[in-house]
Parts: C-alpha cells; sequence; structure tokens
C-alpha cells in the first residue's frame, strides 16, 4: 500500500514533467503548425544549463533561474535565425530540419561539456524527507517538482485562458492568417510562443537534471514520450496535453515499478526482470496506437481548422 | 522527346558504373576498407529506396522504416542462434516477418494522415525496438552476435567480401528494378494519383488505401530485405540498429538524394554517408558540421541532389 502511494506520486510527477515538456511543444505544434524535433535539445540544454549555472554560482536556486532564463533566450535565438523560415513548409521539411538541429544540439554539447555526464546536487534543505500522510515520507524534491509543475500548469492555464496574449494565442491556433489580418505582429507571437515553449522544456529538464544524470541524448527518448502525449491528447490542446501527460506518466512509472512481480508469476524471474521494462515501455505506445485507431484526432482535438 | 543525354542521366550511370567496378579499384589498390564502407552503403541504398516508395510515389511519410531493418536483421540473427544457418530459409523468413509487419501497422496506421502518420509509425517502431530489448534470450540491449553469416548451399560464399559485396549490389539494382516497374504499372500510377488526389481517385472507383498498404508492404518487404543483409554485413544485430533515429537517417537520405526520383535515394545515401566518413576523419564532431548541413538543404535546395542536377540539365 505504502509503495502504492510512492509509487502513485512518482508517477504524477513524472506525468507532470512531461506535461511541461509536451505543452510547449503543442503550443508550437497547434499555433504555428511547426514540428520540432528539437524541443528535446532544448531540454537536454536547460539540464546543461542548469549544471553549469549551479556549480559556478553555489547557488541552487539562482542557478536554475539563469538556467532557465538561457534557456528562453536560446529558444528565441533559435526560432529567429533558423525556425521560423520554416513555418508553412511541409511537415516533413520540418521534422528533417529539427532533425539537423538534434544532430548538432547533441555533439556541440559533447565538444563544450565533453562526453562524459554532469551531475546537478541537490542542496541539503532539498533532500530530506517529507511527511506527508502520517507514516508516509516522501523526498521533498520530488514533492518540489509536483508542486512546480502544477503551480506552472496553473499560471499556463491563465495566461492562456484569462489574459490578452493568451486569446491571441488561442486565436492563432484556430486561424493564423484571419489575426494576422486583424493587425496582430503574428512574427513576435510565434517567437514570443517559441521562446516559452523552450522555457517549459528548459524548466522540465532542469527539474529531472538532479533525478537522473545530464547527459547528451537525454531529451531524445522524452521527446518520444512528450509526443505520444501530444498525439493522444489531440494536438494544440493544452488541456488534452496535461491529461495525456498524467496518464502516461503513471503507466510508466506504474508498469516500471509493478509489472517485473506481476510478470514473475508467471515467467522466470531473470526473463521477466528484462521483459518487463520493455513491456511498460510498450504500453504507451500501445495506447497511442490505440487512441489514433478509435480517435485519429486525438482524445481531446483542438477546435477544428 | 526530350534527349536521354542529360545531367542527371549521366551521373546516375557513372555512379552505377563505379559501383560495378569498385570490388576492381579495391583488389588493384589493396584498398579493402573502401569495400566494406560501400558495402554498408549500398545496403542502406536499398533501405532508402523502399522508403522513397511510400514517401516520394506514395506520399507515406513513414518515420519508422528502422523497423524493418532490425526485423529482417532480427530474423537472420535469431534463427542463427537457434542453429538455423541455411539463407535459403533464414532470408524469406525475413521478408515474411516484414511483410506481416508492414501489413499490421499499415492497416492500423493508414486510418491516419499527415502527422499522425508520421507519429504512429513512429510509435510502432518504437514498440518493435522496446520488443527487441526485451528479448533476453537474445542479447536483450546488448545485442546478439552472429557468429555465421547465411549459407547458401555453396551457390554463394558471403564471408567473402567481394562476393558479398555484388550480392548486395544485385539485391540494389533488382529493388530498384522493381521499384521502376511498380511505379510505372497500372497500380504505380493509382498509388501515384492517391498521393496527388485522394478524393478524385475513390470517386473514379478505387479503394485508396487498399492501393496505399500494397504499396507499403512491399516497401517494408524491400527494407526487410536490407536488414537480412545489414545483420550478414555487422555480425552483428541489436536494438539501438532499429532506434527512430535511425528512421530519421533514412529519410534524410531519401531527402538529400531527392524524394521520388528513383535513383535519388542511392545518391542521397552515398553522399550522406561518404560526408559521415569523411567529416568524421577530419573531426571527432562530425555531427557539428552535419546538423546545420541538413538545415541548410532543407531551406534552400529543394528537391535534393536529383532536383539540382534536373535544374543543371535544363540550364
Amino acid at each position: 500500500m505504502l509503495v502504492l502511494v510512492e509509487q502513485s506520486l512518482n508517477g504524477l510527477q513524472f506525468g507532470l514533467l512531461l506535461f511541461l515538456l509536451a505543452a510547449g511543444l503543442t503550443l508550437v505544434f497547434g499555433i504555428m503548425d511547426f514540428v520540432n524535433l528539437a524541443h528535446g535539445s532544448l531540454y537536454m540544454m536547460g539540464a546543461y544549463f542548469a549544471a553549469t549555472f549551479v556549480a559556478w554560482t553555489n547557488s541552487f536556486v539562482l542557478g536554475i533561474l539563469m538556467a532557465l532564463g538561457a534557456t528562453l533566450l536560446l529558444g528565441i535565438a533559435l526560432e529567429f535565425i533558423a525556425l521560423r523560415h520554416l513555418y508553412g513548409r511541409d511537415h516533413l521539411d520540418q521534422v528533417l530540419a529539427t532533425f539537423g538541429l538534434i544532430l548538432f544540439f547533441n555533439d556541440a554539447v559533447r565538444l563544450i561539456w565533453g562526453p562524459a555526464g554532469l551531475s546537478l546536487p541537490l542542496p541539503a534543505w532539498l533532500t530530506v524527507p517529507v511527511q506527508i500522510v502520517p507514516g508516509v515520507f516522501y523526498p521533498a524534491y520530488r514533492l518540489s517538482i509536483i508542486v512546480v509543475a502544477l503551480a506552472v500548469a496553473a499560471l499556463l492555464y491563465v495566461v492562456v485562458m484569462r489574459t490578452r496574449i493568451g486569446m491571441l494565442i488561442r486565436a492563432g491556433a484556430s486561424n493564423r492568417e484571419m489575426i494576422g489580418a486583424l493587425g496582430i505582429n503574428i512574427k513576435l507571437l510565434f517567437t514570443l510562443v517559441f521562446g516559452l515553449g523552450a522555457a517549459l522544456a528548459g524548466l522540465a529538464g532542469l527539474m529531472q537534471a538532479p533525478i537522473l544524470t545530464v547527459q547528451i541524448g537525454m531529451g531524445e527518448n522524452i521527446l518520444i514520450l512528450a509526443f505520444v502525449i501530444i498525439v493522444i491528447g489531440g494536438i494544440g490542446s493544452i488541456r488534452g496535453a496535461f491529461m495525456a501527460a498524467i496518464f502516461v506518466g503513471m503507466i510508466d512509472t506504474l508498469g516500471r515499478a509493478f509489472l517485473p512481480d506481476l510478470l514473475r508469476t508467471v515467467l522466470s524471474s531473470a526473463a521477466a526482470s528484462t521483459a518487463a521494462p520493455a513491456l511498460s515501455s510498450m504500453l504507451i505506445y500501445l495506447l497511442m496506437a490505440i487512441v489514433l485507431v478509435v480517435r485519429p484526432e486525438g482524445l481531446f482535438p483542438a477546435a477544428k481548422r | 522527346m526530350k534527349s536521354q543525354i542529360n545531367a542527371r542521366n549521366v551521373v546516375v550511370a557513372l555512379v552505377a558504373l563505379g559501383l560495378l567496378l569498385l570490388p576492381l579499384y579495391s583488389a588493384l589498390t589493396g584498398n579493402i576498407f573502401i569495400l566494406t564502407l560501400f558495402t554498408r552503403i549500398v545496403i542502406f541504398a536499398l533501405a532508402a529506396a523502399s522508403l522513397n516508395l511510400i514517401m516520394g510515389y506514395g506520399g507515406m511519410m513513414s518515420f519508422g522504416h528502422a523497423a524493418y531493418l532490425g526485423i529482417g536483421g532480427y530474423a537472420v540473427g535469431i534463427l542463427a542462434h537457434e542453429g538455423i544457418g541455411s539463407g535459403f530459409i533464414q532470408w524469406p523468413v525475413a521478408l515474411a516477418l516484414s511483410a506481416l509487419y508492414a501489413l499490421v501497422i499499415g492497416a492500423l496506421s493508414l486510418r491516419t494522415r499527415g502527422v499522425y502518420f508520421i507519429m504512429i509509425t513512429l510509435a510502432f517502431a518504437q514498440m518493435a525496438y522496446y520488443i527487441a530489448s526485451g528479448l533476453s534470450r537474445y542479447g536483450g540491449d546488448d545485442g546478439l552476435t552472429i557468429y555465421k553469416r547465411s549459407t547458401f548451399g555453396g551457390l554463394i560464399d558471403l564471408s567473402n567480401r567481394v562476393q558479398f559485396y555484388y550480392l548486395c549490389l544485385a539485391c540494389l539494382f533488382g529493388g530498384v528494378y522493381l521499384i521502376w516497374r511498380i511505379i510505372n504499372s497500372r497500380f504505380g500510377m493509382v498509388v501515384q494519383g492517391v498521393r496527388s488526389n485522394e478524393q478524385r481517385m475513390q470517386a473514379i472507383g478505387f479503394h485508396a488505401n487498399r492501393y496505399r498498404l500494397v504499396c507499403f508492404v512491399i516497401s517494408g518487404t524491400i527494407c526487410g530485405l536490407a536488414g537480412a543483409l545489414l545483420a550478414n554485413n555487422t555480425d552483428f544485430i541489436s536494438p539501438a540498429g532499429m532506434y527512430w533515429t535511425r528512421s530519421g537517417e533514412l529519410m534524410v537520405m531519401v531527402v538529400f538524394g531527392g524524394m521520388g526520383s528513383l535513383f535519388g535515394p542511392v545518391l542521397g545515401t552515398i553522399v550522406f554517408l561518404l560526408l559521415e566518413e569523411v567529416l568524421s576523419q577530419f573531426t571527432e564532431y562530425w555531427a557539428l558540421i552535419m546538423g546545420p548541413l541538413l538545415l541548410l538543404i532543407v531551406l534552400f535546395a529543394r528537391g535534393g541532389i536529383m532536383g539540382l542536377l534536373g535544374r543543371l540539365s535544363r540550364a
């Protein structure tokens, strides 16, 4: 029972992290109709920036704030230099160009930081276990990820649904030409949205960094998961991304935690421990395949164009 | 009638001749490395050509073609591991499994269009990747060493470099010929018609998705053959070879050469893999140059190498 609570919290935490990544992706996709494979690279850069700045400044909070700013700037620069020329092009072109960017970022990181991974040590005040209900302790850092991600999700909701800029973003998602014709500076809006998406990806990366090691290629696996999420949730829909992210995070974490024991009842111990992680990774893709076959537009399709 | 002698045809003829004469050059200069390099290139060219069949002519952007390389490879590897070394069994099994996989995922994926199709083929390929990682009996993540290449009862010896190269080349030329016959057949015309205007094809009575699905299966089967060749070439098969970045590389090869042209993918593969080889000799960080180059090609060189040559011959 205790394990179940703890693993469910882990699943929630992973799901929220995935949501941060998927939110940026789905915004960019929904509004600019742009497939950005390099989103995972921004996630990786966020983690590398954080590890570097925290080591420089000797302050965890200051370091991650600087890393967040750096990822935002990187995203804006990337959009300005390269990606804005790809709007309106074929999806295939976008996939290929951003695939090239992944190659570039991976080798750039290898050149600057070396092939070995970095680690981002946590300050003492984040390593203590917190008692959430009597008898159940949960790491403070994982708890703070949940809190921060939920806060960001709420903020995102308010910005998108309640502010003028959010209104423009939603209008852009349903009809780009029209809001351009109404005199909105659509280029600036696109750059802003892209920067926001980059910062969200960076935030996800730097929050994940203390849990896993910071390494080259860390963004690739999770990028595919984020794509799965936005496809399940319906491209362009933030609400869909949120639901799907929690769902996928739960399936992945609970699958990894409980499938080995479950499989051990039918398979030999060695076979079960190899098959279980593979099977729990597969579950997610299976879910996506089922969703796409049954509802090709995703569970919560954004407004029709 | 246009003249048959233009830049495009001359380049294609020269490349084909060069590929045919390569073992001669290798034997004369004693440069064995170039033969092994080009064996790899020829195999990937076959895979890229098969992807081009559905991408360029069928309009189906499959982001999961690496799965067939893995399926073909694992069919050879697993049968060899279980003591069945005959290529007469291994290869038909590799082709049949690839075709079956293509049939199943094609039937499901073709319900979607556009970017959803890209994503669902990717998802299925990742599933195949995780299945391969879960095969604990066959090495799991670490992969499986193939100790003995496929045997063909003394007909051909795959351990002989030159013979293996010519077998791969024959498969490539055979594959390209097959694709040429397909795209010029009635079936191929329908597939291309569906790419241009699906509704119209439906309206004049063609069942668009059936044609698409058959095309998808043919492409997957050819790529499965490339997988069987690749496993024999490297004497090793692992899940890493079917990771999604490999599918991305195959797409890059096709677009490099020129999507929807018969020989484009072959040229694209040669240029891509040679560039990778040359750049990695200059610097360990070859992708630092390759990445932005790819971006530039997408931005400025539409139609790839074939498109470029086409413009040259018109000028």
